[in-house]
Protein backbone atom coordinates (compact mmCIF):
# COMPACT_ATOMS: atom_id res chain seq x y z
CA UNK A 1 0.00 0.00 0.00
CA UNK A 2 1.36 3.88 -1.16
CA UNK A 3 2.31 4.92 2.04
CA UNK A 4 0.41 8.32 2.76
CA UNK A 5 2.43 11.19 4.42
CA UNK A 6 0.01 11.90 6.95
CA UNK A 7 0.71 8.89 8.15
CA UNK A 8 4.62 9.59 9.93
CA UNK A 9 2.48 11.84 12.34
CA UNK A 10 0.46 8.88 14.15
CA UNK A 11 3.15 6.71 13.98
CA UNK A 12 4.53 5.64 17.10
CA UNK A 13 4.80 8.28 19.87
CA UNK A 14 5.94 10.60 16.92
CA UNK A 15 3.29 13.36 17.82
CA UNK A 16 3.81 13.41 21.66
CA UNK A 17 7.66 13.88 20.84
CA UNK A 18 6.91 16.77 18.69
CA UNK A 19 4.50 18.53 21.52
CA UNK A 20 7.93 17.77 23.81
CA UNK A 21 9.76 19.30 21.53
CA UNK A 22 7.57 22.41 21.34
CA UNK A 23 7.41 21.89 25.41
CA UNK A 24 11.61 22.47 25.73
CA UNK A 25 11.12 25.47 23.25
CA UNK A 26 8.35 27.38 25.25
CA UNK A 27 10.38 26.44 28.26
CA UNK A 28 13.47 27.86 27.02
CA UNK A 29 11.77 31.07 25.86
CA UNK A 30 9.26 31.58 29.05
CA UNK A 31 12.62 31.26 31.37
CA UNK A 32 14.57 33.48 29.59
CA UNK A 33 11.46 35.88 29.10
CA UNK A 34 11.00 35.70 32.96
CA UNK A 35 14.65 36.81 33.52
CA UNK A 36 14.49 39.23 30.86
CA UNK A 37 10.96 41.15 32.28
CA UNK A 38 12.79 40.89 35.69
CA UNK A 39 16.67 42.39 34.53
CA UNK A 40 14.81 44.59 32.51
CA UNK A 41 12.74 46.80 34.61
CA UNK A 42 16.04 47.38 36.43
CA UNK A 43 18.05 48.48 33.14
CA UNK A 44 15.00 50.58 32.07
CA UNK A 45 15.45 52.76 34.90
CA UNK A 46 19.35 52.53 34.75
CA UNK A 47 18.53 53.84 31.28
CA UNK A 48 16.91 56.63 32.44
CA UNK A 49 19.18 58.07 34.82
CA UNK A 50 19.96 61.80 34.25
CA UNK A 51 24.05 60.73 34.27
CA UNK A 52 25.76 60.99 30.86
CA UNK A 53 27.57 57.97 31.40
CA UNK A 54 25.24 55.76 32.71
CA UNK A 55 23.25 56.66 29.50
CA UNK A 56 26.07 55.97 27.10
CA UNK A 57 27.04 52.14 28.60
CA UNK A 58 23.62 51.39 28.38
CA UNK A 59 23.05 52.30 24.97
CA UNK A 60 26.22 50.64 24.20
CA UNK A 61 24.90 46.97 25.46
CA UNK A 62 21.59 47.73 23.64
CA UNK A 63 23.02 48.70 20.25
CA UNK A 64 25.83 45.35 20.79
CA UNK A 65 22.95 42.91 21.43
CA UNK A 66 21.32 44.50 18.70
CA UNK A 67 23.89 44.77 16.01
CA UNK A 68 25.09 40.58 16.97
CA UNK A 69 23.07 37.66 15.93
CA UNK A 70 22.12 35.43 18.65
CA UNK A 71 23.68 32.51 16.85
CA UNK A 72 26.69 34.71 16.98
CA UNK A 73 26.29 35.07 20.94
CA UNK A 74 24.87 31.24 21.31
CA UNK A 75 27.87 29.91 19.38
CA UNK A 76 30.32 32.02 21.87
CA UNK A 77 28.76 31.53 25.09
CA UNK A 78 28.09 27.19 24.18
CA UNK A 79 31.68 27.01 22.75
CA UNK A 80 33.80 29.71 23.50
CA UNK A 81 33.13 29.41 27.05
CA UNK A 82 34.08 25.86 26.86
CA UNK A 83 37.21 26.27 24.68
CA UNK A 84 38.46 29.37 26.55
CA UNK A 85 37.16 29.45 29.95
CA UNK A 86 36.72 26.61 30.57
CA UNK A 87 33.17 26.28 31.67
CA UNK A 88 30.87 23.55 30.44
CA UNK A 89 27.51 25.42 29.92
CA UNK A 90 24.82 22.40 28.90
CA UNK A 91 22.82 23.92 25.99
CA UNK A 92 19.92 25.02 28.00
CA UNK A 93 21.77 26.53 30.67
CA UNK A 94 23.59 28.65 27.17
CA UNK A 95 20.77 29.26 25.26
CA UNK A 96 18.95 30.66 28.72
CA UNK A 97 21.79 33.05 29.39
CA UNK A 98 21.85 34.37 25.45
CA UNK A 99 18.34 35.19 24.98
CA UNK A 100 17.98 36.84 28.44
CA UNK A 101 21.30 38.78 27.77
CA UNK A 102 19.46 39.95 24.86
CA UNK A 103 16.12 39.69 26.53
CA UNK A 104 17.49 42.37 28.98
CA UNK A 105 18.26 44.77 26.00
CA UNK A 106 15.40 44.71 24.75
CA UNK A 107 12.87 45.02 27.75
CA UNK A 108 15.10 47.40 28.99
CA UNK A 109 14.66 49.63 26.07
CA UNK A 110 10.85 48.89 26.19
CA UNK A 111 10.64 50.41 30.24
CA UNK A 112 12.47 53.27 29.18
CA UNK A 113 10.06 54.54 26.41
CA UNK A 114 7.44 53.79 28.81
CA UNK A 115 8.90 55.40 31.46
CA UNK A 116 9.47 58.36 29.07
CA UNK A 117 6.08 58.55 27.76
CA UNK A 118 4.74 58.90 31.05
CA UNK A 119 4.59 62.91 31.29
CA UNK A 120 6.47 65.12 33.92
CA UNK A 121 3.19 66.21 35.22
CA UNK A 122 2.30 62.86 36.44
CA UNK A 123 5.05 63.03 38.71
CA UNK A 124 4.36 66.24 39.49
CA UNK A 125 0.82 65.79 40.30
CA UNK A 126 1.55 62.69 42.46
CA UNK A 127 4.26 64.98 44.83
CA UNK A 128 1.66 68.07 45.04
CA UNK A 129 -0.71 65.61 46.38
CA UNK A 130 1.74 65.09 49.29
CA UNK A 131 2.42 61.46 47.80
CA UNK A 132 6.60 60.47 48.55
CA UNK A 133 8.90 58.82 45.81
CA UNK A 134 7.68 55.23 46.78
CA UNK A 135 3.93 56.45 46.53
CA UNK A 136 4.37 58.02 42.90
CA UNK A 137 6.21 54.96 41.52
CA UNK A 138 3.45 52.62 43.20
CA UNK A 139 0.43 53.93 42.68
CA UNK A 140 0.87 56.16 39.52
CA UNK A 141 3.82 55.86 37.07
CA UNK A 142 4.32 51.82 37.50
CA UNK A 143 0.85 50.80 36.71
CA UNK A 144 0.88 53.32 33.84
CA UNK A 145 4.08 51.87 32.48
CA UNK A 146 3.16 48.38 32.69
CA UNK A 147 -0.05 49.21 30.30
CA UNK A 148 2.30 50.42 28.03
CA UNK A 149 4.51 47.67 28.38
CA UNK A 150 2.11 45.02 27.78
CA UNK A 151 1.54 44.79 24.04
CA UNK A 152 4.94 45.06 22.96
CA UNK A 153 6.16 42.62 25.84
CA UNK A 154 3.91 40.13 24.24
CA UNK A 155 5.92 40.92 20.74
CA UNK A 156 9.03 40.38 22.29
CA UNK A 157 8.21 36.77 23.63
CA UNK A 158 6.98 35.55 20.35
CA UNK A 159 9.68 37.17 18.82
CA UNK A 160 11.45 35.09 21.50
CA UNK A 161 9.73 31.76 21.16
CA UNK A 162 11.11 32.15 17.72
CA UNK A 163 14.39 32.59 17.93
CA UNK A 164 14.57 29.30 20.35
CA UNK A 165 14.87 27.34 17.72
CA UNK A 166 18.32 28.17 17.20
CA UNK A 167 19.64 26.64 19.44
CA UNK A 168 19.23 23.26 17.74
CA UNK A 169 22.78 24.40 16.41
CA UNK A 170 24.52 23.77 19.69
CA UNK A 171 22.68 20.71 20.23
CA UNK A 172 19.48 21.35 21.93
CA UNK A 173 16.69 18.74 21.41
CA UNK A 174 13.91 21.17 20.69
CA UNK A 175 10.58 21.05 18.35
CA UNK A 176 12.86 21.35 15.57
CA UNK A 177 15.53 18.89 16.22
CA UNK A 178 12.52 16.02 17.04
CA UNK A 179 11.42 16.64 13.69
CA UNK A 180 14.68 16.46 11.72
CA UNK A 181 15.00 13.08 13.78
CA UNK A 182 11.48 11.99 12.42
CA UNK A 183 12.08 12.91 8.89
CA UNK A 184 15.52 11.29 8.85
CA UNK A 185 14.08 7.94 10.51
CA UNK A 186 11.68 7.82 8.16
CA UNK A 187 13.65 8.79 4.72
CA UNK A 188 13.18 6.24 2.57
CA UNK A 189 9.59 5.02 3.89
CA UNK A 190 7.42 8.37 3.92
CA UNK A 191 9.43 10.62 1.16
CA UNK A 192 6.80 13.72 1.59
CA UNK A 193 7.76 13.45 5.35
CA UNK A 194 9.39 16.75 5.52
CA UNK A 195 5.91 18.55 4.38
CA UNK A 196 3.74 17.11 6.42
CA UNK A 197 6.18 17.56 10.15
CA UNK A 198 7.59 20.81 9.21
CA UNK A 199 3.72 21.88 8.30
CA UNK A 200 3.01 20.60 11.78
CA UNK A 201 5.75 22.55 13.27
CA UNK A 202 4.55 25.35 11.42
CA UNK A 203 1.07 25.04 12.76
CA UNK A 204 2.57 24.07 16.20
CA UNK A 205 4.00 27.77 16.62
CA UNK A 206 1.07 29.51 15.10
CA UNK A 207 -0.92 28.05 18.11
CA UNK A 208 1.61 29.06 20.59
CA UNK A 209 2.32 32.43 19.14
CA UNK A 210 -0.46 33.39 17.69
CA UNK A 211 -2.53 34.50 20.84
CA UNK A 212 0.36 36.34 22.10
CA UNK A 213 0.80 38.54 19.37
CA UNK A 214 -3.39 39.09 19.16
CA UNK A 215 -3.18 39.80 22.64
CA UNK A 216 -0.86 42.47 22.19
CA UNK A 217 -2.78 43.98 19.33
CA UNK A 218 -6.11 43.80 21.57
CA UNK A 219 -4.23 45.44 24.39
CA UNK A 220 -2.79 48.05 21.56
CA UNK A 221 -6.06 48.73 20.39
CA UNK A 222 -7.70 48.89 23.91
CA UNK A 223 -5.37 51.04 25.57
CA UNK A 224 -5.21 53.93 22.56
CA UNK A 225 -8.67 54.85 23.09
CA UNK B 1 -9.71 92.62 60.65
CA UNK B 2 -6.02 92.17 59.98
CA UNK B 3 -5.04 89.53 57.95
CA UNK B 4 -2.90 86.79 59.33
CA UNK B 5 0.06 85.78 56.59
CA UNK B 6 0.58 82.18 55.46
CA UNK B 7 3.16 81.89 52.47
CA UNK B 8 6.02 84.07 52.08
CA UNK B 9 9.16 83.68 50.07
CA UNK B 10 12.29 85.68 50.59
CA UNK B 11 14.58 86.85 48.00
CA UNK B 12 13.80 83.52 46.15
CA UNK B 13 16.55 82.79 43.40
CA UNK B 14 16.36 80.21 40.88
CA UNK B 15 17.97 78.77 37.40
CA UNK B 16 18.30 76.08 35.40
CA UNK B 17 20.87 73.78 34.79
CA UNK B 18 21.55 75.50 31.81
CA UNK B 19 22.78 78.77 33.96
CA UNK B 20 19.66 80.87 32.68
CA UNK B 21 18.24 82.25 35.82
CA UNK B 22 15.01 82.51 36.03
CA UNK B 23 13.33 83.50 39.26
CA UNK B 24 15.41 86.57 40.46
CA UNK B 25 15.36 87.59 43.94
CA UNK B 26 11.60 87.31 44.41
CA UNK B 27 10.00 88.68 47.44
CA UNK B 28 6.37 87.58 48.30
CA UNK B 29 3.95 87.55 50.70
CA UNK B 30 0.78 85.87 50.69
CA UNK B 31 -2.22 86.22 53.08
CA UNK B 32 -5.09 84.15 54.34
CA UNK B 33 -7.83 84.32 52.43
CA UNK B 34 -6.17 86.08 49.54
CA UNK B 35 -6.50 85.90 45.99
CA UNK B 36 -3.23 86.59 44.11
CA UNK B 37 -3.43 86.67 40.48
CA UNK B 38 0.00 86.42 38.37
CA UNK B 39 0.10 87.66 34.65
CA UNK B 40 3.09 88.18 32.82
CA UNK B 41 4.86 87.10 28.84
CA UNK B 42 5.45 83.03 28.34
CA UNK B 43 8.61 82.00 29.74
CA UNK B 44 9.05 84.62 32.44
CA UNK B 45 9.08 81.96 35.27
CA UNK B 46 5.10 82.25 36.25
CA UNK B 47 5.42 78.16 36.30
CA UNK B 48 8.57 78.31 38.24
CA UNK B 49 7.70 80.11 40.79
CA UNK B 50 4.28 78.09 41.56
CA UNK B 51 6.23 74.98 41.79
CA UNK B 52 8.86 76.52 44.01
CA UNK B 53 6.50 77.43 46.49
CA UNK B 54 5.03 73.76 46.79
CA UNK B 55 8.66 72.66 46.68
CA UNK B 56 8.86 70.63 43.62
CA UNK B 57 11.65 72.75 42.08
CA UNK B 58 14.68 73.52 44.56
CA UNK B 59 16.22 76.74 44.64
CA UNK B 60 19.49 78.48 44.06
CA UNK B 61 18.89 80.46 47.41
CA UNK B 62 15.97 82.22 49.08
CA UNK B 63 13.96 81.08 52.02
CA UNK B 64 9.97 80.01 51.75
CA UNK B 65 8.05 80.21 55.23
CA UNK B 66 4.68 78.84 55.66
CA UNK B 67 3.03 80.54 58.79
CA UNK B 68 6.30 81.52 59.71
CA UNK B 69 8.06 78.15 59.56
CA UNK B 70 11.12 78.27 56.99
CA UNK B 71 10.49 75.01 55.33
CA UNK B 72 13.69 72.72 54.41
CA UNK B 73 13.42 70.91 51.19
CA UNK B 74 15.42 68.22 52.78
CA UNK B 75 12.81 67.19 55.19
CA UNK B 76 10.03 64.80 56.05
CA UNK B 77 8.01 68.36 56.46
CA UNK B 78 7.75 68.98 52.73
CA UNK B 79 5.44 66.29 52.31
CA UNK B 80 3.10 67.58 55.01
CA UNK B 81 3.52 70.86 53.60
CA UNK B 82 2.27 69.61 49.98
CA UNK B 83 -0.69 68.37 51.64
CA UNK B 84 -1.41 72.21 52.80
CA UNK B 85 -0.83 73.11 49.51
CA UNK B 86 -3.07 72.03 46.79
CA UNK B 87 -1.68 72.38 43.08
CA UNK B 88 -3.82 71.87 39.58
CA UNK B 89 -1.74 72.53 36.56
CA UNK B 90 -2.76 73.62 32.65
CA UNK B 91 -3.20 69.68 31.76
CA UNK B 92 -2.59 65.97 31.15
CA UNK B 93 -2.64 65.72 35.39
CA UNK B 94 -5.26 63.31 36.05
CA UNK B 95 -3.97 59.58 36.61
CA UNK B 96 -5.62 57.94 33.45
CA UNK B 97 -5.59 54.43 34.99
CA UNK B 98 -7.64 55.36 37.95
CA UNK B 99 -11.49 55.94 37.78
CA UNK B 100 -12.67 59.57 38.61
CA UNK B 101 -13.30 58.63 42.04
CA UNK B 102 -9.94 56.94 42.49
CA UNK B 103 -8.07 59.62 41.30
CA UNK B 104 -9.67 62.00 43.98
CA UNK B 105 -9.64 59.17 46.39
CA UNK B 106 -5.99 58.36 46.36
CA UNK B 107 -4.25 60.72 48.35
CA UNK B 108 -6.81 60.96 51.22
CA UNK B 109 -6.45 56.95 51.68
CA UNK B 110 -2.83 56.85 50.99
CA UNK B 111 -1.31 59.93 52.03
CA UNK B 112 -3.63 61.36 54.69
CA UNK B 113 -4.68 57.60 55.96
CA UNK B 114 -8.75 58.76 56.38
CA UNK B 115 -11.65 56.64 56.71
CA UNK B 116 -13.04 55.49 53.64
CA UNK B 117 -17.00 55.95 54.16
CA UNK B 118 -16.44 59.38 55.16
CA UNK B 119 -14.00 60.69 52.02
CA UNK B 120 -15.75 58.66 49.54
CA UNK B 121 -18.94 60.79 51.26
CA UNK B 122 -17.12 64.20 50.76
CA UNK B 123 -15.87 63.63 47.09
CA UNK B 124 -19.16 63.02 45.91
CA UNK B 125 -20.71 65.82 47.67
CA UNK B 126 -17.67 67.95 46.06
CA UNK B 127 -18.64 65.98 42.36
CA UNK B 128 -21.61 67.16 42.80
CA UNK B 129 -20.62 70.82 43.67
CA UNK B 130 -19.10 70.89 40.09
CA UNK B 131 -21.60 69.10 38.87
CA UNK B 132 -19.99 65.89 38.38
CA UNK B 133 -21.87 63.74 40.01
CA UNK B 134 -22.75 61.13 37.14
CA UNK B 135 -18.89 60.94 36.21
CA UNK B 136 -17.77 58.69 39.49
CA UNK B 137 -16.96 55.87 37.73
CA UNK B 138 -15.64 56.78 33.80
CA UNK B 139 -12.13 57.21 33.37
CA UNK B 140 -10.72 60.50 32.81
CA UNK B 141 -10.38 60.28 28.70
CA UNK B 142 -14.04 60.32 29.07
CA UNK B 143 -14.40 63.35 29.81
CA UNK B 144 -14.25 66.97 28.27
CA UNK B 145 -11.08 69.33 29.11
CA UNK B 146 -12.61 71.47 31.63
CA UNK B 147 -14.80 68.66 33.20
CA UNK B 148 -10.97 66.88 33.95
CA UNK B 149 -10.09 70.48 35.31
CA UNK B 150 -12.74 70.64 37.52
CA UNK B 151 -12.29 66.75 38.00
CA UNK B 152 -8.64 68.56 38.97
CA UNK B 153 -9.69 71.17 41.21
CA UNK B 154 -12.12 68.35 43.06
CA UNK B 155 -8.53 66.19 43.50
CA UNK B 156 -6.73 69.35 45.51
CA UNK B 157 -9.52 70.31 47.65
CA UNK B 158 -10.30 67.27 49.54
CA UNK B 159 -7.30 66.97 50.68
CA UNK B 160 -8.64 70.18 52.77
CA UNK B 161 -5.77 72.53 51.72
CA UNK B 162 -5.10 75.79 52.84
CA UNK B 163 -4.03 77.45 49.71
CA UNK B 164 -4.54 76.69 46.22
CA UNK B 165 -1.56 76.87 43.96
CA UNK B 166 -3.15 77.21 39.92
CA UNK B 167 -1.03 77.08 37.05
CA UNK B 168 -2.61 78.22 33.49
CA UNK B 169 -5.55 75.69 34.56
CA UNK B 170 -7.72 76.87 31.03
CA UNK B 171 -4.78 77.34 28.68
CA UNK B 172 -5.57 74.11 27.20
CA UNK B 173 -9.18 74.96 27.14
CA UNK B 174 -11.36 75.10 23.81
CA UNK B 175 -13.05 78.38 24.46
CA UNK B 176 -16.52 77.51 25.54
CA UNK B 177 -15.27 75.22 28.37
CA UNK B 178 -13.05 77.98 29.85
CA UNK B 179 -16.32 79.82 31.87
CA UNK B 180 -17.14 76.48 33.43
CA UNK B 181 -14.00 75.88 34.89
CA UNK B 182 -13.32 79.65 35.90
CA UNK B 183 -16.27 79.75 37.53
CA UNK B 184 -15.97 77.20 40.21
CA UNK B 185 -12.36 79.38 41.13
CA UNK B 186 -14.89 82.14 41.53
CA UNK B 187 -17.07 80.64 43.97
CA UNK B 188 -14.21 79.02 46.04
CA UNK B 189 -12.41 82.50 45.74
CA UNK B 190 -15.92 83.80 47.10
CA UNK B 191 -15.72 81.19 50.35
CA UNK B 192 -12.37 82.27 51.03
CA UNK B 193 -10.16 79.76 49.79
CA UNK B 194 -6.63 81.57 49.35
CA UNK B 195 -5.51 81.74 46.28
CA UNK B 196 -2.28 81.97 43.64
CA UNK B 197 -3.26 82.03 40.08
CA UNK B 198 -1.29 82.03 36.71
CA UNK B 199 -4.19 82.98 34.23
CA UNK B 200 -4.20 84.70 30.60
CA UNK B 201 -7.95 85.54 30.99
CA UNK B 202 -7.67 89.15 31.96
CA UNK B 203 -10.91 89.65 32.58
CA UNK B 204 -11.27 86.73 35.06
CA UNK B 205 -8.04 87.90 36.54
CA UNK B 206 -9.69 91.30 37.48
CA UNK B 207 -12.73 89.96 38.98
CA UNK B 208 -11.07 87.19 41.19
CA UNK B 209 -7.97 89.55 42.76
CA UNK B 210 -7.34 90.80 45.36
CA UNK B 211 -3.39 91.66 44.21
CA UNK B 212 -1.91 91.55 40.90
CA UNK B 213 1.60 90.72 40.31
CA UNK B 214 3.06 91.03 36.83
CA UNK B 215 6.18 89.36 36.37
CA UNK B 216 8.56 89.84 33.75
CA UNK B 217 12.14 87.89 33.38
CA UNK B 218 12.20 86.70 36.43
CA UNK B 219 11.30 90.26 38.22
CA UNK B 220 7.86 90.77 39.72
CA UNK B 221 7.92 94.28 37.74
CA UNK B 222 4.77 95.53 39.37
CA UNK B 223 1.88 94.69 42.28
CA UNK B 224 -1.04 96.00 43.10
CA UNK B 225 -4.76 96.00 42.89
CA UNK B 226 -6.45 94.77 39.92
CA UNK B 227 -8.12 98.20 39.27
CA UNK B 228 -4.96 100.12 39.69
CA UNK B 229 -2.98 97.87 37.74
CA UNK B 230 -6.05 96.93 34.61
CA UNK B 231 -7.01 100.57 34.57
CA UNK B 232 -3.20 102.23 34.99
CA UNK B 233 -0.27 100.70 34.95
CA UNK B 234 2.87 102.26 36.43
CA UNK B 235 5.89 100.95 34.43
CA UNK B 236 6.24 100.60 30.52
CA UNK B 237 6.41 96.65 30.65
CA UNK B 238 3.21 96.51 31.91
CA UNK B 239 1.56 98.81 29.69
CA UNK B 240 3.22 96.95 26.84
CA UNK B 241 1.74 93.30 27.86
CA UNK B 242 -1.50 94.50 28.25
CA UNK B 243 -1.66 96.05 24.82
CA UNK B 244 -0.52 93.56 23.51
CA UNK B 245 -3.49 91.61 24.66
CA UNK B 246 -6.07 93.57 23.73
CA UNK B 247 -4.33 93.67 20.44
CA UNK B 248 -4.43 90.09 20.57
CA UNK B 249 -8.20 89.94 22.07
CA UNK B 250 -9.85 91.57 19.08
N1 LIG C 1 12.64 71.95 33.58
C1 LIG C 1 13.23 73.00 32.96
N2 LIG C 1 14.52 72.93 32.58
C2 LIG C 1 15.14 73.96 31.97
N3 LIG C 1 14.54 75.13 31.69
C3 LIG C 1 13.26 75.28 32.04
C4 LIG C 1 12.53 74.21 32.69
N4 LIG C 1 11.26 74.63 32.91
C5 LIG C 1 11.20 75.88 32.43
N5 LIG C 1 12.38 76.28 31.92
C6 LIG C 1 12.69 77.61 31.35
O1 LIG C 1 12.52 78.56 32.36
C7 LIG C 1 11.84 79.70 31.89
C8 LIG C 1 10.58 79.96 32.70
O2 LIG C 1 9.68 78.91 32.48
P1 LIG C 1 8.23 78.87 33.12
O3 LIG C 1 7.59 77.61 32.67
O4 LIG C 1 8.33 79.09 34.57
O5 LIG C 1 7.55 80.10 32.41
P2 LIG C 1 6.04 80.57 32.44
O6 LIG C 1 6.05 81.98 32.87
O7 LIG C 1 5.22 79.62 33.21
O8 LIG C 1 5.65 80.52 30.91
P3 LIG C 1 4.24 80.13 30.23
O9 LIG C 1 3.35 81.31 30.32
O10 LIG C 1 4.63 79.81 28.81
O11 LIG C 1 3.72 78.93 30.95
C9 LIG C 1 11.58 79.46 30.42
O12 LIG C 1 12.55 80.13 29.69
C10 LIG C 1 11.73 77.98 30.26
O13 LIG C 1 12.25 77.69 28.99
MG1 LIG D 1 3.66 78.20 32.69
Amino acid sequence: MQNLGIQILFQGNNFLRLLGGLWVSLKLAVLSMIFSICLGMLFGMVMTSTKKSVRVISRLYLESVRIMPQLVLLFLVYFGAAKHLNVNFSGGTAAVLVFTFWGTAEMGDLVRSALESIPVHQYQSGYALGLGKMGVYRYIIIPQTIRRLLPSMMNLLTRMIKTTSLVVLIGVIEVVKVGKQIIDASRYTVPDAALWVYGVIFIMYFAVCYPFSRAAALLDKKLRD
Amino acid sequence: MRLEEILKTEQLNKSYENGQKVLNDITFSLKKGEVVVIIGPSGCGKSTFLRCLNMLEPVDSGAICFKDRVIDRANKEVYELRQKIGMVFQSYDLFPHLTILDNILLAPFKVQKREKSEVTKEAEELLKRVGLSDKKDVYPRQLSGGQKQRVAIVRALIMHPEILLLDEITAALDPEMVREVLQVVLELAREGMTMVIVTHEMDFARAVADRVLFMDQGVVVEEGSPKEFFNSPKTERAKQFLNMFHYEAR
